[in-house]
């Protein structure tokens, strides 16, 4: 059953591998996936330890309910210091990995030290072996994958690999799965690289019990039904995430040629019903595809229509590659879209950080920052396609001054550039932010300025905050399944109640996290969608663990807690530009210039943005200066960490 | 009349679920190894494909059982495994043409799509219904169906309509 899977510990300098159950009371304690990989982070690292070096350890995890019958259990974790940011690397994907982890005996993996030679890891049915990869070093990310399964003679073999863009040690190369799943965020990749670890491949067949298998399958079909019965997910189904982008464009929501517009204009091109048509014209009406477990299929196929590259099979793009090859380098073309999504998927590298980046180095060439001289003479105007294709080769192989500086990220390739760049790097704790643009949405532009990672949408967006719900209805969703009586606001442009929702998102998003669900099957985008309530059924059927809806956010709050303890022993301070809960100063002094009538002229409130800031700390029990306060970590449970108890 | 598991590849988009619901409605158990149906998969072209038992009228799994411990049940259209017969000496496992009589390592015995005694577990999970369970009589007009529809969209593209 889920809960006999175990947790492997392997150092790549010696070959030791050492496996263990994970006792009952940590699993109650941090249940799974990415919130026990926190737990393990802070005590398998030390205190200012090298991201690159052997002692940063690095997790690979499923959720507590990985491949039991629940919906959509695909999602396999990945933690480590993030090389970065210097602080929390963390980064989550879909795809057909976890699955198979459990199904092979584990849920958690914890990998320290370096391998002499590049190597992978090959799990199968409980045993675990370290194996040359020296012929599979170089190759792309599905090359390398099914190299693997050339080399095993074994089909079903599933890796998780870093590509290219790794083993050059690019800060923020991607940890990837089959052609495009990507745990994208915060250079997981890179600490992949770092170790001399080309791939971990995993293969199962081991009986995994549901505690009680027939409601275990009722309550899914329930609960399956309550997912694809929202709208939003059936549009994500038939358009994938470009429709997000679609959406929030039309009102003015996509930071365009850097941060100085607010939407992207003549993108018919990219819109998402284009991009459904070039989809369809290349891989047929029936071009969705899912990950395992899954009824939304949000996944577009698609082959690349023309130009270099035309007739490469690629899966997406996604709501960030239309911004990131599209809106902020100012080229909305669906050709170059889908080229640069399928260039950081087959160099395994993260897009939304690699468009964020080239379009920074635009502006600062625009404003004469940067010049030929450091752009080797590539040509770096907005609107330059084939400069966008180019520059992401030159970071994912380090050519030229600017492809080398760009692969260390924003904050120290800001540092080599000097003359203010920095000024115009739209970052927070060194990670940049998404295409969009939160100028208009202060409770959008809390999440991302605090969230655990760095700049982040994933970890505690209130996105249905742009719906304008009833009071009555944000009552409901955010007053459970802790009552809260403060204040709310339907209106998005609003400051007031935003820290709640921020807070109560963050728990959320950890939850299912935990779990090892997708987002979009909770209250991310869709409002009717399963939360603590539906995973404490879920969780007694497949694991038959008895948990309130309280008990589960409990501890999500322990495991974000956790996250912040590494934060801070890594360096957080509330105000820092470079590591703090703080935004770049062009949200505060730069109004929206088009959009939505309500839209346009807005930015940030410093002021209020500030009590926003102090109000989520309070509900999260940290003082003014963002550190927790002794009682806190007593009620969680973590004032003696490191406590080692794995 | 009796119905049919009906797979169209081109609707499946490779999730696997229909592995997982089987797996857990026959067994109780999650391990795809266990299921009935197997999603097979060519991810690098983005091709997948649904495989389980065909049901054949001549069945080779029946005709090779040296025990007679397979049989066909007309009334569900289907071929069937008496457990209490069967030795478990794979000869079925060996001749299936398509891979869909299976062996269990743990249980230590074959297993095949029963088709769920009428209530296929595959298809009620099966959102785009890539798998479905019709009237075995349909199966041959939706395949015309769309073939004519192919025909003609070729037609009209060759004419420039």
């Amino acid at each position: 059953m889920a809960l006999n899977r175990k947790i492997a510990y392997i150092d790549l300098s010696t070959g030791d591998v050492q496996t263990r159950p994970i006792p009952l009371e940590v699993r109650k304690k941090f249940l799974g996936g990415r919130g026990l990989d926190a737990y393990l982070l802070y005590n398998h690292t030390k205190k200012g330890c090298d991201p690159l070096g052997p002692d940063n350890a690095l997790m690979i995890s499923g959720g507590i309910l990985t491949a039991t019958c629940a919906s959509a259990t695909a999602r396999t974790h990945i933690m480590a210091k993030s090389p970065l940011t210097g602080m929390l690397g963390s980064a989550n994907m879909g795809g057909f990995f976890a699955p198979e982890l459990a199904w092979a005996g584990f849920h958690h993996l914890v990998i320290k030290g370096k391998a002499r030679n590049p190597s992978y890891i090959y799990i199968h049915n409980g045993e675990i072996e370290i194996r040359d990869a020296r012929d599979i070093w170089g190759q792309s990310v599905t090359d390398s994958q099914w190299a693997i399964r050339q080399e095993l003679g074994d089909e079903e073999v599933k890796s998780c690999v870093c590509g290219p863009a790794g083993e050059n040690l690019v800060r923020f190369a991607n940890v990837m799965t089959g052609v495009k799943n990507s745990a994208g965020r915060t250079g997981m990749g890179c600490v992949m690289g770092s170790k001399n670890l080309k791939a971990v491949a995993v293969r199962g067949t081991m009986d995994l019990e549901i505690a009680r298998p027939m409601e275990a399958l009722e309550y899914n079909k329930k609960f399956i039904d309550q997912i694809t019965s929202a709208k939003v997910n059936q549009t994500q189904g038939t358009l994938g995430t470009p429709f997000i982008w679609g959406a929030t464009n039309s009102w003015g929501g996509v930071r365009t040629r850097n941060f100085q517009y607010n939407q992207c204009e003549y993108a018919d091109d990219i819109e998402p019903e284009r991009i459904d048509e070039i989809c369809e014209e290349t891989m047929g009406p029936h071009h969705m595809t899912g990950c395992f477990g899954c009824q939304v299929h949000c996944r577009a196929q698609y082959k690349i229509p023309e130009g270099p590259l035309a007739g490469k099979y690629d899966e997406g793009p996604e709501y960030t590659s239309l911004g990131a090859f599209g809106a902020e380098t100012d080229t909305p073309r669906a050709v170059t879209v889908l080229t640069g999504n399928h260039l950081v998927d087959q160099f395994g590298m993260d897009n939304l950080e690699t468009g964020s980046l080239i379009s920074w180095a635009m502006e600062l060439y625009e404003l004469g920052i940067i010049t030929d001289k450091q752009t080797d003479g590539l040509d770096l105007s907005w609107g330059n396609d084939e400069a966008v294709i180019e520059m992401i080769e030159r970071i994912a192989y380090r050519k030229g001054f600017l492809g080398d500086a760009l692969a260390d990220g924003g904050i120290p390739a800001s540092k080599k550039i000097g003359k203010k760049s920095f000024d115009y790097l739209i970052q927070v704790k060194g990670m940049s932010n998404l295409h969009s643009d939160e100028r208009a949405t202060p409770a959008l532009a809390l999440n991302v300025a605090t969230a655990s990672r760095g700049s982040d949408h994933l970890r505690s967006r209130p996105a249905i905050d742009l719906y304008h719900l009833p009071e009555e209805v944000l009552r409901k969703i955010y007053g459970n399944p802790i009552p809260y009586d403060g204040p709310l606001s339907s209106e998005h442009t609003e400051y007031v109640g935003k820290p709640w929702q921020v807070f109560w998102q963050e728990n959320l998003y950890m939850g299912v996290d935990c779990l090892g669900i997708c987002k979009y099957h909770t209250v991310f985008l869709g409002v009717t969608l399963p939360t603590f309530e539906e995973w404490s059924k879920v969780l007694y059927y497949n694991t038959g663990i008895e948990m309130t809806p309280e008990e589960i956010w409990n501890v999500a709050r322990r495991c974000n807690m956790a996250e912040r303890l590494f934060n801070l022993r890594e360096g957080l301070k509330r105000n820092d530009l470079e590591k703090g809960d703080m935004l770049n100063h062009r949200y505060f002094d730069e109004p929206c210039r088009r959009g939505a009538l309500d839209v346009v002229g807005k930015m940030i409130d410093k002021k209020k943005f500030s009590k926003m800031v102090d109000e989520l700390y309070e509900h999260q029990g940290l003082d003014k200066n963002g550190v927790p306060k002794p009682e806190t970590l007593q009620s969680l449970g973590l004032a003696k960490e490191p406590s080692h108890l794995l | 009349m009796a119905k049919i598991l009906y797979i169209d590849h081109e609707k499946c988009t490779g999730c696997r679920l229909c592995e997982l619901v089987c797996a857990v409605s026959h067994d109780g158990i999650s391990n795809p190894a266990r299921s009935r149906i197997r999603v097979l998969k060519w991810e690098a072209e983005g091709l997948y494909i649904p495989m389980t038992c065909q049901q054949c009228q001549d069945a080779p799994c029946l005709n090779v059982c040296p025990v007679k411990a397979i049989s066909q049940d007309m009334e569900l259209d289907r071929i069937r495994v008496d457990y209490n017969t069967c030795i478990g000496c794979r000869a079925c496992v060996s001749v299936c043409p398509f891979g869909a009589m299976n062996f269990n390592t743990t249980d230590r015995r074959v297993l095949k799509c029963d088709v769920c005694d009428g209530d296929p577990q595959c298809v009620r999970f099966c959102d785009v219904k890539a798998v479905d369970y019709i009237e075995a009589g349909d199966v041959a007009i939706i395949k015309s169906r769309k073939a004519a529809k192919r025909v003609s969209d070729a037609g009209n593209s060759e004419l420039n309509i």
